[in-house]
């Protein structure tokens, strides 16, 4: 304890004896150091808001959309037939053991009016759950239920986008009288604002209003009963992968599509955009996880020459030590320790600014993003083992030295 | 009395590319405990390699050499490292001080590598200090001092460990005239104080007068081993 304590103090006081050698020598590792840390900042934050995203969609749901229809020949685009209907959805609830909640939409843009001020939005009818499945949650009033419905009562719940649009700002949105496509609606709720999208679509900017009411009296319709959309949420997320198959299998049969032959709708598992976001990243994260350890690599290979030029220097010394008693092996540990001393404020050093330059970041791009301790901690475990490996063949050099030569050494 | 030091038919031959150096050839040297001897010979004698061999620097080619009950000759690098570090002193002629590092540091170095406690080692070296004149430059750096106090250094760390021999390689061969004078009493004062054998290699005859023994190497032999009747190494010199 005693010899490791004295070893240490050399060994900073040799660094501390010439600090710009020391820390021109510490360059690779800190700029090493500080890249792992800064990208797996970024990396990490960009994850957690492609989660936060996907999460804002809902819990483990999977979107059913109708497929493309065929006009002589040429296919039209996907979503365009109306294939699905509430029926479908109703069966999927009851049928699909997988599945727990069901919500479907109707959708269309529409021009809406209040007082001087209109704003071209998408009108969505629904049904009363819709609400619980897609997760979202009002920020005033109430949602429509099951009497607005089967009435269809003129009724509308808007989006944050809709309310900032149409109303000046502290006038309160309840109780007012809109008109959608001209109908007249009483504006009973406003939904919490849900932000962009991954792909940037802007959640707020929707008017929720009952799914008959919807149809009947402002979309209207060629098929009683179509929509334009199926949710469907997992019961766990255990069982998100057994929907899919459930669902297509459920759908297949309903629409008496015969084997062989193509589906007429499309199911998209919500989850699988998060993967596919998350695999990009972990790509991107590894490119630089290799550029940060070619850093380190060059980090180590100057640390290893400056400590051959410093065991140079130190030969007398080194005769000195050996004279009054040290061993071959304590030379050995003492240039260890100072190489891994140099590595480890090298990393240390690395940490700071990767926290610094993260910071920085965050502040001027305005990209999220998430410290990681266990990425530090191993940034710097690993220059750390940089400074031994690299270090070992000068300690060795210098342990390996004949006392009588390094003591006429000149 | 059986000798500390015993070296028998001792050679020393070097490989310098294709020449061969015999450095020494075939040297049997007894010195006892507490002797205070002087080797004394031109450049080149051997004289060096001799004490390179005494301080358990170095290995001979042949012969045996024991230190106190111990053969030297068959021990490892890092058993004669443990030698080093208890049983021998070493002073050199250029100090061979740590620089940047104080008195007292340099003083507790050689007990660092012994393991000894950390406020023993502060203890004993400011002792050490004190008893050869230093008292009160602790703290002063080797670039801080005087030649005359750095060998003083040199010597308070070569004791560190209370060795049995002291080794001094033209320990006044920097300095000017009055440090050696100072160095060479400081040298006989330990030796009656401490009980330490004392072994001094020098080409200076004077310096030789402070010793009882003067042993004579020409050529990587020894040409005379005479002992010294002179006042310098009596203990009441050491007083004036």
């Amino acid at each position: 304890m005693n010899l490791l304590w004295m070893t240490v103090v050399t060994a900073l006081r040799a660094l501390r004896r010439n600090v710009l050698r020391s820390a021109l020598t510490m360059l690779g590792v800190i700029i090493g150091v500080a890249a792992v840390v800064t990208m797996v900042s970024i990396g990490r934050g960009a994850n957690a808001a492609v989660q936060r995203e996907i999460q804002s969609l809902g819990n483990n749901l999977v979107m059913i959309i109708p497929g493309a229809t065929t006009a002589s020949g040429v296919h039209m685009s996907s979503g365009s037939a109306a294939t699905l209907t509430v029926a479908d959805a109703t069966s999927i609830a009851k049928e699909c053991l997988a599945v727990s909640d069901v919500a479907w939409a109707k959708r269309q843009g529409v021009q809406v009016v209040y007082g001087n001020q209109n704003w071209a939005t998408a009108a969505q009818g629904v049904p009363p759950a819709y609400l619980s499945v897609r997760d979202w949650r009002l920020s005033a009033g109430r949602f429509f239920d099951q009497r607005d419905d089967a009435g269809a009562n003129p009724v509308a719940v808007l989006g944050q986008t809709v309310v900032d649009q149409l109303f000046a700002p502290g006038e309160d949105p309840l109780g007012a009288s809109i008109r959608v496509k001209n109908v007249p609606f009483e504006v009973i709720g406003v939904l919490a604002r849900k932000g962009q999208t991954a792909w940037g679509q802007d959640q707020d900017d929707v008017i929720l209003m009952p799914f008959l009411t919807a149809e009947r009296r402002v979309l209207g319709t060629q098929i009683l009963g179509t929509v334009d959309m199926i949710v469907a949420s997992a019961a766990t997320a255990d069982a998100l992968p057994k929907v899919e198959p459930q669902i297509r299998t459920l759908l297949r049969e309903r629409h008496r599509i015969p084997p062989g032959q193509d589906d007429d709708f499309t199911v998209r598992d919500l989850n699988e955009i998060a993967e596919a976001s998350k695999n990009a990243s972990a790509v991107m994260m590894n490119l630089l996880l290799s550029v940060a350890s070619v850093s380190l690599l060059v980090g180590g290979i100057g640390i290893m020459n400056i400590m051959l030029v410093s065991v140079t220097e130190r030969t007398r010394e080194i005769g000195v030590r050996l004279a009054v008693g040290a061993r071959s092996g304590h030379i050995l540990f003492q240039f260890l320790v100072e190489a891994t001393a140099l590595s480890l404020v090298g990393g240390a050093a690395g940490i700071v600014l990767g926290i610094a330059a993260t910071r920085l970041i965050a502040h001027l791009a305005q990209w999220p993003t998430l410290l990681s301790a266990p990425a530090a901690a191993g940034a710097f475990l690993v220059a750390g083992a940089v400074g031994i490996f690299f270090g070992f063949y000068p300690a060795r050099r210098a342990a390996r030295l004949d006392p009588i030569t390094a003591l006429r050494y000149e | 009395m059986r000798p500390l030091i015993q070296l028998r038919d001792v050679w020393k031959v070097y490989h310098l590319g294709d020449v061969e150096v015999r450095a020494l050839r075939g040297i049997s040297l007894d010195i006892r405990a507490g002797e205070f001897l002087a080797i004394v010979g031109a450049s080149g004698s051997g004289k060096s390699t001799c004490m390179n061999l005494i301080g358990c620097l170095d290995q001979p080619t042949r012969g045996t050499y024991r230190l106190g009950d111990v053969d030297v000759a068959t021990l490892s690098a890092n058993e004669r490292a443990a030698i080093r570090s208890r049983r021998i002193g070493f002073v050199f002629q250029n100090f061979n001080l740590l620089g940047r590092t104080t008195a007292l540091e340099n003083v507790a170095l050689p007990m660092i590598y012994a393991n000894v406690p950390f406020a023993e080692q502060h203890r004993r070296a400011r002792e050490l200090l004190a008893a050869v004149g230093l008292r009160g430059r602790e703290h002063h750096l080797p670039s801080q001092l005087s030649g005359g106090q750095q060998q003083r250094v040199a010597i308070a760390r070569a004791l560190a460990n209370a060795p049995s021999v002291l080794l001094a390689d033209e320990p006044t061969g920097n300095l000017d005239s009055q440090s050696s004078i100072e160095i060479m009493e400081l040298f006989v004062r330990l030796r009656w104080q401490r009980r330490v054998t004392i072994v001094v290699v020098t080409h200076e005859p004077h310096i030789a007068d402070y010793t009882e023994r003067v042993v004579t190497f020409r050529d990587g032999r020894i040409v005379s081993d005479l002992p010294q009747v002179s006042s310098r190494h009596a203990p009441e010199a050491a007083r004036g």
